[in-house]
């Protein structure tokens, strides 16, 4: 919870980890790609606030106390959902787990949501082992790295028919949450690994489940923008956005932030702070005290309270179920949170047709 | 030993060779690590990127594009261009240094060269730079049907608009001055009045994400290397 000018904030913190990138977690004879992730991971963190840099070595590998004071004692989440990737190639327990973070989960009840995660080259194994993580960890989302290398391929899209497969058990076994992430590789390597127009096939074949396309597509915040327009189930997750570029890039990230609530609306965005790439504090009490910087923004659609209640906790907390308490909730004039007929076809419903 | 001249010369040429995904001089974003070239013409640059884990479809064609580059420079009689500190350096550099392609340099993983993606990229370099030569004209007052009917030749000239030229007349698109400024960038159809508004929607958009992406590249370059680049600019 963070209260600022008499205004109370719910906080989710929707797209978080508790990795080991420690030396003695690096598979023998893939140490190189081990360490050059975790120093990728640590060179984004240099985006954010001076004073919230960590050595390297912290970095790797920070412990259960780290997290609590960070993102809960001082961070100001009510309730943080895990993300796993597990990039089991590279280190031996894999980087970041749905068991590694539900145990951490359960010394701590009622502060987090473990998402788990599949990978459509696993075939039946993968399905089975699925459907063990929903029951013992009760979890309703599942976060998707598409760029994980395995067995020599190097990555896989949302259009594969395995992935159907997978996004079918999805639904019976009562998973509402994607998460779906890019990275730079895929197969074949000359398409662009970053391109989103998979994500458009499944959420129209998949109405029932959502789709939060994590970093909003960066590095194609267009192309997603394009999509998410036309598709009711597809969300705008901010990490990297608020952790890379508020900071770092305030004037651009005027302009993107300007951008996701013309193209995608106020309902369809949730904040994640990425830990522990960046801590949550700065982020959230820098997203509340932030408007546009000047009048060369006078024609995106305004930034009021409760638009960064609604991105800061609220959107996520309806996706996830989560029970937000009355005195954090919006006056029933100030709209639903994670609405889905938001932004939706650039028609003459839609923000995204003004003057079009 | 190093010549000085031949290094601006190589540097030169270097600053012809973009990164395809951010439609900036490989230069100026502090790319080139080094460029020598010794007194018998062997040439010799080192290029880096922002991460380990750089798309290597791009780092290809940046290390493809620098050898091309630099291998017709006066003076040059062999080239040597060695991508450093990336998870596909030697794949890279040996294929490039073989004249492989891309299919040939990555085996089994990739099944058709790159000139598509180049020209998916071109087409977003296109509607960002026509963001740039429109923002002004739209702030000066010019409605969607007076940008409809306006052709390149009408624009004041800017380093903009020669940027959007170059870029439409890669991909064959119309660019003399007799052509609409607005097109689409697929097909190079004109765009009708009705459509300018979303058209600029786009474009604008479409230029954030790049403005916003060199800005992450920038800064994950400067955490990854504390000295600048070869021809570095900060813009």
């Amino acid at each position: 919870m963070y209260e600022k000018d008499g205004e109370r904030y719910f906080v989710v913190d929707s797209h978080m980890h508790y990795w080991n990138a420690a030396p003695d977690n690096w598979v023998p004879g893939a140490e190189q790609y081990a360490k050059g992730w975790i120093e990728c991971f640590h060179a984004y963190q240099s985006l954010g606030p001076p004073e919230t840099h960590w050595p390297i070595e912290k970095f790797q590998s920070y412990t259960e106390d780290d997290l609590m004071k960070d993102v809960f004692e001082d961070g100001h989440v009510d309730v943080a959902v895990f993300q796993p990737t597990y990039l089991t190639e590279w280190y031996k327990e894999g980087f970041n787990t749905t068991e590694r973070n539900a145990a951490l989960g359960a010394k701590h009840p009622g502060k987090f949501i473990a998402n788990t995660r599949w990978d459509p080259r696993d075939g039946d194994d993968g399905l089975k082992k699925l459907a063990d993580n929903v029951d013992q960890f009760g979890s309703i989302g599942v976060k998707l790295y598409t760029a994980e290398w395995n067995n020599g391929s190097r990555g896989w899209t949302l259009k594969d028919p395995g992935a159907y497969r997978y996004l079918e058990r999805c639904q019976e076994l009562g998973i509402k949450n994607i998460h779906v992430h890019k990275g730079p590789t895929i197969w074949p390597l000359d398409k662009d690994a970053f391109d989103v127009s998979d994500v458009d096939h499944a959420a129209t074949d998949f109405p029932e489940l959502n789709f939060i396309v994590e970093h909003v597509g960066l590095p194609r915040i267009e192309d997603f923008c394009f999509m998410a327009t036309q598709e009711p189930n597809v969300y705008a997750g901010l990490s990297v956005v608020i952790g890379g570029l508020m900071h770092a890039r305030p004037k651009f990230f005027a302009k993107v932030m300007g951008e996701l609530l013309f193209w995608v609306g106020e309902d369809k965005m949730t904040f994640g702070s990425d830990y522990g790439i960046w801590e949550p504090k700065w982020q959230v009490e820098g997203f509340v005290d932030w408007d546009y910087p000047s009048d060369e923004f006078s024609d995106y659609p305004r930034v009021t309270t409760a638009t960064k209640k609604k991105i800061l906790g609220l959107n996520a907390a309806r996706l996830y179920g989560i029970d937000v308490p009355a005195q954090f909730r919006l006056d029933a004039d100030q709209g639903t949170p994670a609405a889905r007929d938001a932004a939706v076809g650039v028609s003459a419903e839609s923000p995204a047709a003004a003057g079009a | 030993m190093t010549s000085a001249i031949g290094s601006r010369t190589l540097l030169e040429a270097l600053g012809e060779v973009r990164d395809p995904e951010l439609d900036e001089p490989i230069t100026v974003l502090g790319f080139v690590a080094s460029a020598e070239i010794s007194g018998d013409g062997e040439a010799v640059v080192h290029l880096r990127l922002p991460t380990y884990f750089c798309a290597p479809n791009f780092a290809y064609l940046m290390v493809a594009d620098a050898y091309d580059a630099v291998s017709v420079v006066d003076g040059v009689r062999r080239t040597e261009v060695v991508l450093d500190d990336h998870f596909a350096a030697d794949v890279i550099n040996d294929g490039v240094a073989a004249r492989a392609g891309f299919v040939g340099s990555f085996a089994g993983e990739a099944v058709a060269e790159l000139d598509g993606l180049r020209a998916d990229f071109l087409r977003k370099a296109v509607l960002a730079g026509t963001d740039q030569v429109c923002r002004p004209l739209v702030d000066a007052g010019f409605t969607p049907a007076d940008l409809a009917r306006l052709t390149m030749g009408e624009v004041p000239a800017s380093p903009g608009l020669e940027r959007l030229r170059r870029r439409r007349a890669e991909l064959g698109l119309p660019h003399a001055d007799g052509a609409p400024l607005l097109i689409d960038p697929g097909s190079g159809r004109p765009i009708e009045s009705d459509e300018v508004p979303l058209q600029l929607r786009k474009a604008r958009v479409t230029r954030i994400s790049l403005d916003a992406n060199t800005g992450i590249c920038r800064g994950m370059l400067r955490h990854r290397y504390t000295t600048d680049g070869q021809g570095e600019e900060d813009r």
